[in-house]
């Protein structure tokens, strides 16, 4: 035991003393964690519009001022003629045109009926997509309230109620995806690194030949990271929790349970690809490629799965951090208990048997 | 202590296959404790795997072995005990200092701290580096850390010591004066096992062996040898057995 505590030290030395792994670390994530929180987005805000309006009369008027006090759009310019629009789309500086038709009012109370014309820069589709959306939903709940005071036909009107994320933050889904993807990329990589770093400068045949074993070996260097892991775990939850109001509903010590265990399948992943790779460059690009892209492209964190071709769709099972986001999302956001996870649990805990039965195979190879 | 008759590396008929390939074929000799002797062969001839034998990290396919009395079958958690090992690579931790290493090292061959500083001390004396006790190692010499990577080595003040080409990409007065702690170490009573490709340096040993295909095609002291095949220096002799 007093040999470990030793070795433990020694790792813990050579973390400290590094600047790069302790910006990796502990920088990294953080870094991450913020940039996720607050780029990528599924939301809209500030949107800089356009308004061509024709009848300049009552009702366009109360639209606009509608569209403009939701938060969602910035009134960037009034145009006065339709050569205007193609000219403001090329400028590039505003991302929809609303045109209102003339005599707007008063074609509303005689026929029922008037023109509103919405277009969007379709050069990026999908937030052409979400503005089109947020000015129909704004000018379609305008009318309803104007209705409501005209008679009206009857019509069907289904109520809507969003489930655990009544407000649609995106940070629900990507503070879950961050975790996964982060806890994945410093653990798997910060091990392999480090045990291929004693592979390249020849201590690790110095280890071999000394009465440790190769297991205390492998857990003397993997210990430290399992703390440091740990704790970049909890501070992204509290990152999570206080800056962008991500809930904790289910229980804590079962996310963090939860965490422990995903942590101990990256690390396992770390000490197998350590093994195949002959130094610290290998293991590193191993990591990046092998983890980075199918982390955050397979798992389900950005592109829904449901959406992917069928062969990426069977991909996705052996992708841990898939199960793993399911996991922590119906326990943070959900707050179910280990009786809906149970499932995944499993999984993951297979996986890293896997893993590290997989890892203990190729090191005795190696010394033969 | 050595085995039951005296010697302290004694292989019988030692042979290691990989499939079909045989990397030793009945390897038999003996060294004993307090000599320095030299395992020399060129590149491939099946030194690397019979070292590995030696030091408890693999199994042989048959014959017999005994280090510093343990069975390398049985006993290789004893025979890592006992052994010391440095290789090229000198194997120090960069990002530690000279004291960091020894406590390190020291540690996992289960010495006490009070051992440990006491030995430090006394290694870092007999190299006139007590200054640099705090220093980290990547700021010395490479002629120093050889040095220290030897002292690391012996640390445990183990029965043998394996140095692997130890003095490998070092300039001549670093390796002369390393070749004086090699004796120094001799004579303290620890049995010096190396390996080397540099022929003059093979003279130093009082007896070697060389392998070629697998084979140890000679064994002797040098001077025994030049003698026994008409060399002049080991040198020559080196590559009248080789060749053949």
């Amino acid at each position: 035991m007093k040999r470990f505590f030793g070795f433990v030290t020694k790792e813990f030395y050579h973390i400290f003393r590094d600047v790069r792994t302790i910006l990796i670390l502990f920088g990294m994530p953080i870094a991450q964690i913020l940039i996720f929180g607050y780029v990528i987005t599924n939301e809209i805000k500030d949107v800089n519009i356009a308004v061509l309006d024709h009848s300049k009369d009552e009702v366009t008027r109360e639209i606009t001022d509608k569209l403009l006090s939701s938060g969602y759009f910035i009134l960037n310019k009034k145009l006065e003629t339709n050569d205007q629009i193609q000219e403001e789309f090329e400028k590039g500086d505003i991302r929809e045109v609303i045109i209102f038709g003339d005599n707007f009012a008063r074609k509303l109370q005689k026929e029922k009926a008037a023109d509103v014309q919405i277009i969007t820069d379709a050069s990026d589709a999908n937030t052409a997509n979400l503005v089109r959306n947020y000015t129909q939903a704004i000018i379609n709940d305008y009318v309803k309230e104007k209705n409501a005071t005209i008679l009206q036909p009857a019509r069907l009107v289904p109520e809507i109620r969003m489930l655990f994320n009544p407000e649609l933050k995106g940070t629900y889904m990507y503070v879950p995806g961050t975790m996964a993807m982060i806890l994945m990329l410093i653990s798997a990589m910060m091990t392999s690194i480090t045990i291929a770093r004693e592979k390249e400068m020849g201590t690790m045949e110095v280890l071999l030949v000394s009465p440790l074993r190769p297991a205390q070996i492998i857990l003397g260097k993997v210990a430290p990271y399992v703390m440091l892991s740990f704790a970049n775990a909890v501070s992204i939850i509290v990152l999570g929790y206080f800056v962008f109001g991500v809930p904790v509903q289910g229980s804590l010590v079962l996310l963090l349970a939860e965490s422990l265990l995903f942590i101990t399948l990256a690390l396992s992943l770390g000490i197998l690809i350590s093994t195949v790779s002959t130094g610290q460059q290998m293991a590193m690009f191993i990591s990046m490629f092998a983890l980075m892209l199918p982390t955050i492209l397979l798992s389900g964190f950005i592109f829904p799965i449901e959406n992917m071709p069928e062969i990426l769709q069977w991909l996705t099972l052996i992708m841990p951090p898939r199960w793993f986001i399911t996991i922590i999302k119906n326990i943070m956001v959900k707050g179910t208990g280990l009786l809906f996870v149970w499932k995944e649990t499993l999984i993951l805990v297979g996986i890293t048997l896997v893993f590290i039965v997989l890892s203990v195979r190729n090191f005795k190879i190696r010394l033969e | 202590m050595a085995g039951e008759n005296g010697y302290i590396v004694d292989v019988k008929e030692l042979t290691k296959k990989f499939g079909n390939f045989i990397a030793n074929d009945r390897l038999t000799f003996n060294v004993s404790p307090g000599e320095i002797f030299g395992f020399l062969g060129a590149n491939g001839a099946g030194k690397t795997t019979a070292i590995k034998i030696l030091c408890g990290l693999s199994s042989p396919t048959s014959g017999e072995a005994t280090i510093a009395g343990y069975n390398v079958y049985r006993e290789t958690e004893k025979i890592k005990q006992n052994i010391g090992y440095m290789s090229q690579q000198f194997s120090l931790y960069e990002d530690l200092t000279v004291y960091e290493n020894f406590r390190f090292y020291g540690g996992i061959y289960g010495l006490s701290r009070k051992v440990i500083r006491k030995r430090t001390e006394e290694l870092l004396h007999e190299l006139n580096m007590e200054k640099v006790k705090n220093r980290v190692i990547h700021s010395l010499p490479l002629g120093w850390k050889q040095k220290l990577a030897f002292s690391v080595a012996i640390i445990h003040q183990p029965k043998l010591i394996f140095l692997d080409e130890p003095t490998s990409g070092v300039d001549p007065i670093t390796r002369r004066q390393f070749w004086e702690m090699i004796y120094k170490t001799a004579q303290d009573g620890i049995t010096v096992f190396i390996t080397t490709h540099y022929m003059d340096e093979a003279e130093y040993c009082g007896r070697v062996s060389i392998m070629a295909e697998g084979k140890i095609k000679a064994i002797g002291s040098p001077n025994d040898l030049k003698s026994q095949y008409d060399a002049h220096n080991m040198n020559d002799l080196f590559i009248k057995l080789v060749r053949n």
